[in-house]
């Protein structure tokens, strides 16, 4: 039971740290500005979250994130036709890995770690230096201001209301993660494999999509680099969300959780707590650490 | 849905008393295959008829897992052919097999232990999907849980993992037997109680009695001969994959199928040579059960072997375990004098090392001995592993091939040699014979036997009571403590269960 709660609690503590240094953070203002990039984190988290129900791990998502960025602030602004055509491309080239993936056997961190070195080159010849521009129609999404509850969290809620009905309460979500569970028994009962594994590696790809498409609206100009950070963000989150690498367990509503815990501990509590900007990736880290060290402690006292 | 699925049942049963009276669900002509070098199956013909229990049975390695792969489409024959309804089939596969009514619960677990009850149902029912999927299938298996199993405590909800090993098995059995679209005609259950307790194997067998009454067939494979002889109406024995005997279960007893399968001689040897041990030597374990509160405790000295009995799951495991944990860090309430070793029960997960030969997972446990300065003398891992492959007999040509190339009895003895071949004075046995065939099983009570009189001492958990009969003294489990401490001449299987239902007063 604790197991379940923990990333809500993670992220309710992280919160609380952030209320205590900064009790004027805490406002509609002050959560659109600290979850201004929670919005693309957590897309990216679900992306990362998909193929990892299916025991497979995506390093490229962050290089295929900063390419989608890179499309989204050309192509998709100037002829939006061929700037559609490339993204949906890119999700067919998804799944297609899945297909390799799953036919030749291969492992799916070799075959995505070089893929993230293929979306690299493809992004800097897309964008060969920082700059562009994204469509104005994107823009204005991301600039949405609700009343009262501020946009990021908005967002947030109706991903993992999304995903989680998906993924969780739908019939071909359980064979989407049975896939992950006990593969084996799947082919028994007559599912296809290759056919899941594609699903799992076309939905990394949209969600990926999204997530590139979220960051520029964000940003308004991309950068073949703006995503490289997101593919280690990304496997966090799934494991802060209570996810788990083999084994088809994973959790929607864990995973955005998770994103918005990081994208919070990212950088807001350690600006609040007065760490120089030099030492906050290893402060990040160490965040990391001491979450998941819970985490296997409270899983571990449940058995 | 109990109702629609209460329709489908009756008409299928009235289709084939109307038009079918002895037909053959399913027939196999001269099945052959081969792997590699190995011949697994050689020219079987093997049928089974509307409305009865066919009962297989045979050493691990027989060829009986090979010809319930074929009936279950999951292997082709290299020759020979299959017919089901008396209609050849020529591309038979799972799928087909299945839209024919067809299915197996196969040895090995096949639950996806990250989903509940319910969305493992889901996978073997293409037809339970869309608008309310979720009520529907956790109705379907929740009653059929209810009519096998009746006071099973399983919820729909559950998530498979979080079972037992014998709910998971409870609920592989119950979704076997749950109907949607494709119709239910036979059903093979392979060693279906091997993780089951005395009490819910009986619920299932006579689940099986009622199910083949009302027309539809069983193929029951069983290591538990008693079970075949009381529950089959015919039996087929198999051997070096041919079969050797086949006929009425009645016509059948205890020994002639024994003496059939090929297997060493009755178990009468046990008992007598039990009744000869010269008394026991220095103590080697005093332990209570955490949940202990009163003052039985289990002792065993050296030369003995200690019997753990009581239904599966309560606390036998844990005491094993909190034991073998006592011996390299102080535990309070357990005393253990000796270095221990641990025979694994579900030797998949807990026992072999998947990747390694079979010298290396019997050598790991023994490795201080086998070092040579730094490193590990292959040398002398090799004849270690020579030494038990006489010693223990097991059937390879090779020790270096990879464990897995093992039938699964050979790779129980050799997680046994690896427990016997270690400086372990004390072997804890985790209900390890679980789904071994007999001539394996009583190959290994000799050595078990022989072993204790050598001084070492032997603690044995087991579900099956006829092993008790190894053991000097049988302590019966509830509840995570010990109701009962029985000699081995007061032993009756009566006292257990009575121990193992009664109040724990």
């Amino acid at each position: 039971m604790l197991r379940s709660l923990l990333p809500a609690l993670s992220l309710v503590l992280v919160l609380l740290a952030i209320a205590w240094l900064n009790p004027r953070a805490i406002s509609y203002f002050g959560f659109s500005l600290m979850l201004n990039l929670a919005i693309p984190i957590a897309l990216a988290t679900i992306a990362q979250m998909f193929v990892i129900a299916g025991n497979e791990l995506d390093l490229s998502i962050g290089t295929f994130v900063g390419f989608v960025g890179c499309v989204t602030a050309t192509w998709l602004k100037d002829a939006p036709l061929i700037g559609v055509l490339i993204l949906l491309g890119s999700i067919g080239v998804y799944a297609l890995l899945g297909a390799l993936i799953h036919l030749r056997n291969l492992p799916s961190i070799v075959v995505t770690l070089g893929m993230s070195f293929v979306w690299q080159g493809l992004a800097i010849l897309v964008l060969p230096k920082p700059g562009g521009k994204a469509p104005d129609w994107l823009l204005s999404l991301m600039a949405f201001k609700p009343p009262l509850v501020p946009f990021p969290i908005i967002a947030a809620l109706l991903i993992a209301a999304v995903v989680h009905f998906g993924l969780m309460r739908t019939s071909y979500g359980v064979i989407l993660r049975g896939s992950g569970g006990n593969a084996a028994a799947l082919e028994r009962a007559g599912w296809s494999l290759l056919r899941t594994k594609i699903a799992l590696f076309a939905l990394t790809g949209f969600f990926g999509v999204l997530s590139g498409m979220a960051l520029i609206g964000i940003t308004t100009s991309a950068d073949a680099n703006i995503g490289n950070g997101y593919t280690l963000l990304s496997i966090a989150g799934v494991i802060l969300g209570g996810g788990e690498f083999v084994g088809g367990r994973v959790s929607p509503i864990g995973a955005v959780l998770g994103a918005l815990t990081l994208a919070l501990a990212a950088s807001p509590l350690l600006t609040f707590m007065h760490i120089p900007p030099d030492w906050q990736v290893a402060a990040n880290g160490a965040i990391l650490i001491i979450v998941l060290a819970a985490r296997v402690l409270i899983s571990r006292r449940e058995r | 849905m109990p109702e629609v699925r209460a329709d489908i049942v009756t008409l299928d049963g009235a289709e084939k008393h109307f038009g079918a009276a002895n037909m053959d669900i399913i027939r196999l002509d001269g099945a052959e295959k081969h792997f590699g070098a190995v011949r697994a199956l050689a020219g079987v013909d093997f049928h089974v008829r509307a409305g009865e229990c066919v009962g297989l049975v045979g050493h691990n390695g027989a060829g009986k897992s090979t010809l319930m792969h074929m009936v279950a489409g999951t292997l082709m024959p290299d020759s020979g052919r299959i017919a089901v309804r008396g209609g050849i089939e020529n591309n038979y596969s799972v799928p087909r097999a299945l839209e024919l009514g067809i299915r197996c619960v196969f040895q090995e677990l096949s639950l996806c232990p990250n989903l509940s009850v319910a969305e493992n149902t889901r996978i073997n029912h293409a037809s339970l999907s869309g608008f309310g999927w979720r009520r529907k299938a956790a109705d379907l298996i929740a009653a059929k849980l209810d009519e096998i199993f009746p006071d099973h405590s399983i919820s729909a909800d559950d998530i498979a993992g979080d079972l037992s090993i014998g709910r998971r098995q409870m609920v592989e059995v119950a979704r076997a037997f749950t109907v949607t679209q494709d119709p239910l005609e036979l059903v093979i259950l392979d060693e279906p109680t091997s993780s089951l307790d005395a009490h819910t194997a009986g619920q299932l067998l006579s689940f099986v009695r009622r199910f083949v009454a009302s027309g539809k067939s069983c193929i029951l494979i069983s290591h538990l001969l008693g079970e075949v002889l009381g529950n089959a109406d015919r039996i087929v024995v198999m051997r070096d994959g041919k079969i050797v005997a086949s006929g009425a279960a009645n016509a059948f007893d205890r020994d002639r199928l024994v003496t059939a399968m090929g297997g060493a001689e009755a178990r009468e040897k046990a008992v007598a040579e039990t009744a000869s041990r010269p008394e026991a030597g220095p103590l080697r374990v005093r332990a209570r059960p955490a949940r202990q509160d009163d003052g039985k405790e289990l002792v065993a000295h050296a030369g003995e072997i200690i019997g753990l009995a009581g239904l599966a799951g309560h606390g036998q495991t844990d005491l094993l375990l909190a034991i073998f944990a006592a011996a390299s860090r102080a535990k309070a309430g357990i005393e253990v004098t000796a270095p221990v070793a641990l025979v694994a029960g579900d030797r998949q997960s807990d026992g072999i090392f998947p990747q390694w030969s079979i010298a290396q997972n019997i050598g790991v446990r023994s490795l201080a001995r086998l070092r040579n300065g730094l490193l590990i003398s292959p040398q002398r891992e090799a004849e270690l592993a020579e030494f038990w492959r006489k010693k223990i007999g097991i059937r390879t040509p090779d020790m270096n091939n990879n464990i897995f190339s093992l039938s699964g009895g050979n790779q129980q003895k050799a997680l046994f040699a690896r427990a016997l071949g270690s400086d372990a004075k004390i072997v804890l046995m985790d209900d390890p014979m679980r789904g071994v065939d007999i001539g394996t099983k009583l190959e290994v009570y000799d050595l078990v036997r022989e072993e204790a009189r050598n001084g070492r001492t032997f603690l044995w958990y087991t579900t099956e009571t006829e092993e008790l009969d190894n053991c000097d003294h049988i302590h019966v489990f509830k509840n995570g403590r010990i109701v009962a401490n029985l000699r081995r001449d007061e032993l009756t299987e009566e006292k257990i269960i009575q121990s193992s239902f009664g109040d724990a007063a």
